[in-house]
């Protein structure tokens, strides 16, 4: 048997624990829509009421041939499979800026359908090879 | 069975092992780097900046595997009052804080050429970086107040509170949208990375682990000789 302090601090420390835990998981339940670095297409589609002043990201896959670079800029169309946006940029890309792969597009959106971004980051996927499994696109199942 | 864990019976064993770990950890160092920087592929995407990831990762691991670490052994002390404890905990908090700070930095730079930015406040990144302010409160907390009791009360708080930091850090990237890429190494179903990168990271990270078992025994041992300076015989 412990004796009886001992007890009395396990006792304290659980409470307090389960209290910090339970309004951790509050705020962060709270903050939810905050926390996402980024917007799916699917989820600017779904949202009523947007916001078309203030700036927002929006990320998702770089559809397949869908890159056009111009003089000037270049478009592409953001996909996470479901829904798709058009994105129109000037300015650098990132090196690992490519089609079919993850992009994160900071800026403004016209409309529903169509965004300027102000800047374009990669994001990378977790997937790490060595060049010649390249072409073995299996290795990429999960 | 006391007589094995008093200070002076620990100083010697202490002694003993950081000979031996000094004398294999810069053959190990060399192998692991080799490995990391001249043996293995490059990325078919990143190209030879994949090779940050050597130290990234294990820097993280061993980050959050520390305040773990930490924060069990304090709710322990907190709870049993054992003494030796808090040499261990204060021991390990400068490691801890040490590598966290590697793991962001070393994330900035690739940031930089692979997503195109230095910064971004996404859950993984501000997550980590709660948990160096964590590491920071421990280790002046143990600095400033100098009632020991009363520091070994409030740094036990601060661990129970930080542990529920480590979650969230660990899935924060399965649970938000976050720039950062989710994990590769699955301990459940096949990693996404491949073997010829992935044996280079698991020798860094073994090397890593040696070099904090290494400063954490010279630190524990300067606590002892700081407590025997007191002229105390225990604790």
């Amino acid at each position: 048997m412990l004796p009886k302090k001992v007890k009395k601090r396990a006792f304290l420390l659980a409470i307090c624990l389960s209290v910090s835990v339970i309004s951790i998981f509050l705020i962060l339940n709270a903050l939810n829509k905050n926390i996402l670095y980024f917007n799916s297409p699917s989820d600017i589609k779904l949202n009523q009421n947007i916001n078309f002043e203030k700036k927002m990201r929006v990320g998702g896959m770089v559809k397949k041939n869908t890159l056009k670079i111009y003089d000037q800029e270049i478009r592409f169309i953001i996909t996470d499979f479901k829904n798709e946006i058009r994105v129109s940029f000037k300015g650098t890309v990132p090196n690992l800026f490519a089609e079919g792969k993850g992009v994160v597009a900071e800026g403004k959106l016209q409309d529903k359908k169509f965004f300027i971004a102000e800047r374009i980051l990669a994001k990378h996927d977790e997937n790490y090879m060595p060049p010649e499994l390249k072409n073995v696109t299996k290795y990429n199942a999960k | 069975m006391f007589n094995f864990f008093n200070n002076s019976n620990i100083f010697i064993w202490i002694e003993k092992f950081i000979n031996f770990l000094n004398s294999i950890f810069f053959v190990l160092l060399l192998v692991a780097l080799s490995f990391a920087l001249i043996f293995s592929p490059p990325d078919y995407l990143q190209g030879d900046s994949v090779r940050i990831m050597y130290v990234h990762v294990p820097a993280a691991w061993i980050s959050l595997s520390s305040f773990s670490c930490i924060a069990l052994l304090s709710i322990f002390n907190f709870i049993f009052k054992i003494k030796n404890l808090k040499i261990v905990i204060k021991s390990i908090a400068p490691i801890g804080l040490m590598f966290t700070c590697i793991a962001i930095v070393t994330g900035s730079i690739w940031g930089q050429p692979t997503w195109g930015t230095f910064w971004a406040w996404d859950a993984r990144i501000t997550s980590m970086v709660i948990l160096a302010l964590f590491y920071f409160l421990l280790i002046s907390v143990n600095k400033l107040i100098i009632d020991e009791d009363r520091a070994n009360k409030i740094s036990s708080f601060i661990a129970a509170v930080g542990l529920i930091n480590i979650p969230i850090i660990k899935y924060s990237v399965d649970w938000w949208n976050t720039l950062h890429q989710p994990a590769s190494i699955k301990i459940s179903g096949t990693s996404t990375i491949h073997s010829s990168m992935l044996v280079p990271l698991l020798l860094m990270f073994l090397v890593l682990i040696l070099y904090c078992a290494l400063i954490f025994l010279m630190k524990y041992k300067t606590e002892i000789i700081r407590i025997k300076k007191k002229n105390l015989k225990r604790l």
